[in-house]
């Protein structure tokens, strides 16, 4: 018989990195090595535990990634309980890729980019500025603005210090929300941090990270001129099969497994307010 | 009837008595009307209904209507009464907020037990003295009111209103019903027959919650079958003693809390008799603790969650199940 | 055409199941008629339709998707697919026959879904034109002909006879199974009784029942409507519509531990429970409301929307009748028609 989606493939869990007090972010190859399937940036994988649970999260480690891929995930309900308490070995079951990826080959080649994130956020645009990192000649400025709640909360902060901030070609502009004693960097959230920074108009915008933090950001990139065909983001909402059948992930005629989890904000504001 | 009831509403609106009433809005055919709340005289013209087939019980949706500004009127049947005193007991229902006025019921009606009679196409029916005349696409037919009268209504405990702020006609008596009959015949099939009964009705169950959700005794903020963390959450039986145990479970949660106002097997879409389940409760209650009737009052204690030196021993659950 | 008479309709109940499985309409102890597996002694039901519809045969309530075995850190995968056995539904009315293809758009466009599929591919749909409708039926709302009713075999009957069309491959070989009980017929009879089902058709209730002021172009029509909040007041929140309504087909995945290890199945969901869209930090519909508009939307704005046109509703008439509280889809498009 055929492959069906709802059965998942296997893979294991080898390496888990603590990132925040609340993010892990885990590692997971297929048990012969090597990746379990190929992903674009901005999709999805179905992880679970069975008799946990089984949840979608973005695949947060870039396409280029030849070895493996990887997941960070913030400690929220019980199945991501439950994988922050895994040891290396462990193995997990698997499926996907899900959904539509950001338009990183066709809308975004060529384009200034710039990403802003928010808390664990930067976990779907983390696989797209590595992306684009790696073919830097496709694409054109790039600017990554991200913020948390303080420095300990700052999702992969050391790959950002060591390798994004290290990287001439990319600008790199974080901020945390209340002062702290070893921070010498900008304070402030984001929103207002991304108006200061006042980015020229012929950028494209990714943004990722709370709605509250989406939705205010936005508000500041339309009142610096931005139209929101410049602006992507992606979605989540509660899913069960990850293709469009279940029909719980919808957002009008739209199914954030299927039609998204990237979306547009021009597409996104034809769209009910469900979300 | 009906007119008698809407001029009250309009009277009780008019003088600023409450500000809306919930009762029964009319539908596309003769026999579907929905509980709905009306805000004006002229919705209550348009809209209101109470005929033989207004026989859901609107207490329940009192919990939420009474936790809104203002005071809502609302007509309770003699069953919906006692639903209506077990919610107030249970401190359910914000009492200042709801004005009762009770109105007599003749029993309601079975729109299922006349389409059983093969009668399809129904245009209209009217009830002419207890015969009701049923104008349908193919022919007119004509059917007793009694054969029609819904299975909870044959075996009606009480004409009585146990609560009301304002009565319209002669209140009732509490009857001397018949309705433990059911009951006894299945205390007295052998055990694999009544395993026999019950698996077959239960397992025509399709976990669709219509009989808990509609349940009075049912007010749960939130159902052990639907919290995750409960362990037994589900929603579809993933083997058949689950499928058992909803119903057994949710019997033993309304147990001394059952007005045994009959809505779960009104409601039930694969005509399981759930209310039997119900009132063996309530007959053994009756028998084991003397005779007690959720919702007959407010105040007093329920055999089950009160604690007196004659209460039976627990041997009696196995006494009383040796045969 | 070819037909049998009515007469010899258990002999062909005996023939077709020599070969497989076959499921009739029967009366229950209740008196309510529901597919049941034939054997002798099985009585073909003369109810309309039955009490739970007919789409239980490919997308059944619950299923087995997968088992694991735990072991340590270890986890086995067990693919439990079995191939369906063939089998033959019997008198499905011509609302049920179409909800197929509504299902269909949804489980076999890519990725298919195999389970479905293999029951799809095994089952052999034979179809009986209506002769009686009833008060709450409004498939002609949705472009359906209920003497018509579709299927990989059509039947009518007069009456005396019961006259076979086979209207796919499928049906054609199955038509060539039965052919030792057929003969060709005069179709004047059953024509006949097809026109005169037509006019009572055309005389019911919900005859004038339209679609068009939906479709899949109206969500800002009726998103925002402020007809919701009266319509869901009284929604208890139950599944009954969902699960007797032969095109909703959203369920849920759920995994039961049997203590040999763990079976992951698919069930019905309904998109009116409250824990439908509940995540781990919020849920996006609320209150009743949002989940009732969600049901009403997806059947006649969404669903559309999604497959050129086509609404996810029959019109059976099944949630008019078993809703607790009698409300149903026709109330809603009554209520929120913007013509």
């Amino acid at each position: 018989m055929n492959n069906d989606t709802l059965i998942p493939h296997l893979g294991v869990v080898t390496d888990i990195r603590i990132d925040t007090p609340d993010v892990k972010t885990f590692r997971v190859e297929a048990p012969e090595g090597g990746k379990v399937f190929e992903h674009m940036p901005g999709q999805c994988a179905m992880l679970s535990i069975p008799g946990v649970g089984e949840g979608m999260f973005s695949i947060t480690s870039s396409p280029t990634k030849k070895e493996y891929m990887e997941f960070s995930i913030k400690k929220c309900g019980c199945l991501t309980s439950w994988l922050h308490m895994m040891e290396p070995g462990q193995q997990i079951t698997i499926r996907g890729p899900y959904g539509k990826p950001f338009p990183v080959d066709t809308e975004l080649k060529g384009k200034d980019l710039l990403f802003v994130a928010g808390g664990i956020g930067l976990a779907p645009l983390h696989s797209v500025i590595n992306y684009v990192r790696d073919k830097r000649e496709n694409y054109g400025n790039i600017q990554v603005v991200y913020g948390s709640r303080s420095m300990e909360d700052l999702v992969d902060y050391k790959e950002i210090l060591e390798e994004w901030m290290a990287d001439p070609s990319i600008e790199v502009n974080l901020t945390i929300d209340r002062e702290q004693p070893e921070w010498d960097g900008h304070v402030g959230f984001v929103p207002n941090y991304v108006k200061e920074l006042n980015p020229s108009l012929n950028k494209t915008v990714l943004i990722c990270g709370p709605p509250i933090m989406i939705k205010f950001t936005l508000a500041g990139l339309k009142e610096l001129g931005f139209q929101e065909t410049q602006v992507y983001t992606t979605m989540e909402l509660r899913m069960k099969c990850g293709v469009g059948k279940c029909g719980r992930c919808n957002i009008g005629d739209k199914y954030v497994c299927k039609h998204g989890p990237v979306f547009r904000f021009d597409e996104l504001s034809e769209l009910p307010n469900e979300y | 009837m009906q007119k008698a009831i809407i001029e009250k509403a309009k009277l009780l609106l008019a003088d600023g008595t409450v500000n809306r009433v919930i009762g029964w809005k009319k539908g596309d055919f003769a026999y579907d009307s929905t509980p709905a709340v009306f805000n004006s005289a002229e919705e209550l013209d348009k809209d209101f209904v109470y005929d033989d087939f207004t026989a859901a019980n609107v207490s329940k949706y009192l919990i939420k209507e009474s936790q809104k500004e203002g005071r809502v009127l609302v007509f309770l049947k003699p069953c919906d009464t006692y639903s209506f005193n077990q919610l107030i007991k249970e401190h359910r229902i914000n009492r200042d907020n709801v004005y009762i006025v009770g109105i007599e019921c003749g029993g309601k009606l079975d729109i299922e037990k006349i389409k059983a009679k093969g009668i399809s196409g129904i245009q209209s029916i009217t009830n002419n003295d207890g015969t009701l005349t049923i104008e349908t696409l193919y022919g007119t037919e004509s059917v007793s009111a009694d054969d029609a009268m819904a299975e909870r209504c044959l075996t009606c405990k009480s004409k009585k209103h146990v609560v009301y702020d304002e009565l319209m006609g002669e209140d009732g008596d509490v009857l001397d019903s018949n309705r433990f009959d059911q009951v006894a015949e299945l205390e007295n099939m052998t055990a694999e027959e009544r395993y026999e009964f019950w698996r077959s009705q239960l397992s025509k169950c399709i976990r669709c919650n219509a009989c808990r959700n509609v349940c009075p005794a049912c007010s749960c903020e939130n159902c052990v079958f639907d919290n995750p963390n409960s362990g037994i959450a589900n929603k579809a039986p993933a083997d058949s003693f689950e499928e058992n145990m909803f119903h057994i479970i949710r019997a033993f949660h309304v147990a001394g809390r059952c007005t045994d106002c009959g809505e779960c097997s009104r409601v039930c879409p694969q005509n399981i008799p759930l209310h039997l389940l119900n009132r063996k409760f309530i007959k053994d209650i009756n028998e084991l603790y003397g005779e007690y009737q959720a919702g007959a009052d407010t105040e007093s204690r329920a055999p089950l969650t009160n604690y007196t030196q004659n209460d039976c021993e627990p041997s009696v659950v196995h006494e009383r199940g040796v045969e | 055409m070819l037909m049998m008479s009515m007469e010899k309709i258990d002999d062909l109940f005996a023939l077709i199941a020599e070969k497989q499985a076959l499921y009739i309409p029967a009366d229950n102890k209740d008196g309510a008629a529901e597919y049941t597996r034939w054997s002798e002694g099985v009585r073909y039901s003369s109810a309309l339709n039955t009490l739970r519809s007919a789409k239980d045969f490919f997308f059944p309530q619950t299923e087995n998707l997968v088992d694991f075995k735990m072991n340590g850190k270890n986890i086995e995968i067990i693919d439990t697919r079995k191939e369906a056995e063939d089998f033959v539904i019997f008198g499905v009315r011509a609302c049920d026959a179409k909800s197929f293809t509504i299902l269909d758009n949804v489980y076999l466009s890519e990725p298919v879904d195999t389970y479905y599929k293999t029951r799809r591919e095994h089952g052999t749909v034979v179809t009986m034109a209506c002769t009686k409708p009833a008060e709450t039926c409004f498939c002609g709302t949705f472009g359906i002909d209920a003497t018509q009713p579709g299927g990989d075999v059509e039947c009518a009957s007069d009456g005396k006879n019961i006259f076979f069309e086979a209207k796919t491959e499928k049906g054609k070989a199955f038509v060539e199974s039965i052919s030792s009980l057929l003969s060709e017929g005069d179709t004047s009879e059953v024509e006949k009784v097809k026109e005169n089902t037509k006019e009572i058709l055309a005389k019911l209730p919900l005859a004038n029942l339209t679609t068009d002021a939906f479709g899949g172009d109206k969500l800002k029509e009726y998103f925002d409507s402020d007809k919701w909040a009266g319509l869901s007041e009284s929604c208890l929140g139950c599944g009954t519509c969902t699960f007797v309504c032969p095109t909703c087909q959203c369920y849920d995945i759920k995994e039961f531990d049997t203590g040999h290890g763990i079976k992951r199945y698919r069930c019905w969901d309904s998109c009116m429970y409250s824990d439908f869209t509940k995540m781990a930090h919020g849920n996006p519909r609320l209150t009743q409301l949002e989940r009732f508009r969600q049901r009403f939307m997806h059947k006649l704005v969404y669903y559309p929307a999604n497959y050129d046109g086509e609404f996810s509703c029959v019109g059976c008439g099944r949630c008019l009748s078993k809703c607790p509280i009698s409300m149903n889809i026709v109330k809603v498009m009554k209520a929120l028609e913007v013509k």
